[in-house]
């Protein structure tokens, strides 16, 4: 169970204009503008239950996602999950918890990926059984056959990113976050992303919260959306929901974001 | 304990992946070290006497510190945890069920002895074939061979320690090249690798003693090429002991403070 109740963080951004004459000013003065990257976010997330957390670029997403995972510590707000306050105890929240971040690798780069794995297993404790089981099941759904004896550097984006997210579930934990999962794959790894996901959920009833652009994530895995846009969550419901007869569900998306003149 | 062994482990394969590296860098502290030597020389033919270690010591000194280079001194600094600071994949290393400064801690010091032994046995090896000044002499005694061990532990516990500290400022200014830099300078002139501390003046040399930057390289280095013995050595070995309590300290209170304001940027 994740209870966020009026989360706020605000961040704090030096900007300036372009230019040489601007950079010398600003070694002297510096203007911060203040960004209210989260501004009173509340929702609940049951068990078993897979969410869609979607909305445009800048609207608070990963900072929700950092924040739920003990990462970043909110200016306020209560969060609890399963009873752990994320960033209190960090430590003990993140053993339950499976993070993959799109845009981040935690593979040791020089090294085959099985390598990585291996440390994984000691770093989470993973009995040796329950970690043999999962790298075969993963390697099977995944198709990771031939990936796992090859140095991370040297495998495509779509390729590593499955690696990465059979990384985060070597321990099986109970909640899965899923920070763009989906970016830059190709349609056949995508489509095997997404059916994993799905299995996983129905399977090991994981709770997944992912965050996406791909409009066809969601459709295919979200029951549940939560729309954040500056800050604030402005819808909470399903596809059927938002969605105006037959519309093309990026079109309801974008006229979504219109309406609530947050692109 | 398991989990550490893994680093180490997963460090020292990291370690062989690189055969080009370690040879490149074998290759330069060899020439390094010769070079050093034969400028030592210089001096000590125009008045030996002037010195506080005899030639053959200094030239052991230089050999040591040559072999041990990524094992004790701040250059050895594993740059891992300035890239996952600098690139985010920080936001990874949070979400580990692990104390961050403990596994960074180890982690750095794995990769500091995984490439010392990779290193440090052709340079020693090369250096005890040389002739008698030029090469390396066996330290004077077995228990003098057991303290300079000991030391060496120590030495690894403070540098790793300083290196700590140098990670969690950079949590703060997220470059590290300012930091890095600054570290390595002052750490390679207190420890005596630029010159060893006995050739310091007097006084000089003293407060340099006090530094904690002292408690790396100098200490076993010392006391393996004889020019450390008695009450000096047992006083500087109990300031190693003193400096990895401080400087851990010091080291899990800034990441206390750090973590907290610790912001991932970017998506």
């Amino acid at each position: 169970m994740i209870e966020v109740q009026d989360l706020r963080k605000t961040f704090k951004v030096a900007r300036r204009e372009a230019g040489f004459g601007q950079a010398v000013k600003a070694l002297f003065h510096r203007e911060y503008t203040y960004v209210h990257a989260l501004d009173g976010v509340s929702f609940r997330i049951g068990d078993g239950e897979m969410v869609g957390y979607i909305g445009p670029n800048g609207a608070g997403k990963s900072s929700t996602i950092k924040i739920l995972s003990g990462i970043l510590t909110p200016d306020s707000g209560k969060c609890l999950i399963d009873g752990r306050i994320p960033w209190k105890s960090r430590q003990k929240h993140v053993k339950e918890i499976g993070v993959v971040f799109g845009q981040r690798t935690q593979l040791w780069w020089d090294v085959p990926v099985v390598d990585s794995f291996e440390l994984l297993k000691e770093i989470y404790a993973i009995p040796t059984e329950v970690y043999k089981k999962n790298v075969d099941q993963l390697t099977e759904l995944l198709d990771l056959a031939q990936l796992l004896r090859t140095p991370a550097r040297q495998l495509s984006l779509g390729q590593r990113m499955r690696c990465e997210i059979a990384g985060s579930l070597l321990h099986n934990p109970k909640i899965l976050f899923l920070d763009e999962p989906t970016i830059g794959l190709d349609a056949v790894s995508k489509l095997a992303v997404r059916d994993f996901i799905k299995r996983l959920n129905q399977e090991r009833h994981t709770t997944v919260l992912l965050t996406t652009h791909d409009m066809q994530d969601i459709e295919a895995l979200a029951s549940r959306i939560l729309l954040i846009g500056k800050g604030k969550i402005l819808l909470d419901g399903s596809l059927e929901d938002i969605r105006r007869g037959g519309s093309h569900i990026d079109e309801t998306v974008a006229e979504l974001y219109k309406k609530f003149d947050v692109t | 304990m398991k989990k550490y062994l893994a680093f180490f482990r997963l460090r020292f394969t990291m370690g062989l992946q690189y055969r080009a590296a370690a040879l490149g860098g074998l290759v330069c502290q060899f020439f390094w070290g010769a070079m050093y030597i034969l400028s030592m020389k210089a001096f000590y033919d125009t008045d030996p006497a002037a010195f506080p270690m005899t030639f053959p010591a200094a030239a052991s000194y230089i050999w040591l510190q040559q072999a041990l280079l990524t094992l004790v001194s701040m250059g050895g600094i594993d740059n891992e945890f300035f890239n996952v600071i600098q690139n985010g994949n920080v936001a990874y290393e949070l979400c580990r069920p692990v104390d961050v400064y403990g596994m960074w801690f180890t982690r750095s010091a794995a990769t500091r002895v995984a490439n010392a032994l990779l290193r440090c046995v052709p340079v020693l090896a090369v250096a005890a074939l040389l002739p008698a000044p030029y090469g390396m002499a066996a330290p004077p005694d077995l228990p003098a061979f057991l303290l300079f061990l000991v030391s060496l532990t120590l030495a690894l516990g403070v540098v790793t320690a300083i290196g700590m500290i140098v990670y969690m400022i950079t949590f703060h200014t997220i470059t590290p090249r300012g930091v890095r830099l600054i570290a390595v300078g002052i750490c390679d002139f207190f420890s005596g690798n630029i010159v060893p501390l006995p050739f310091f003046p007097e006084g000089f040399r003293q407060f340099s003693e006090l530094l904690p930057f002292s408690s790396t390289a100098n200490v076993p280095i010392r006391i393996y090429t004889g020019d450390l013995a008695g009450r000096e050595m047992v006083v500087l070995m109990l300031m190693q002991v003193f400096w990895i309590v401080a400087l851990v300290g010091v080291g899990k209170l800034l990441e206390w403070k750090e973590l907290k304001t610790v912001v991932v940027q970017g998506g």
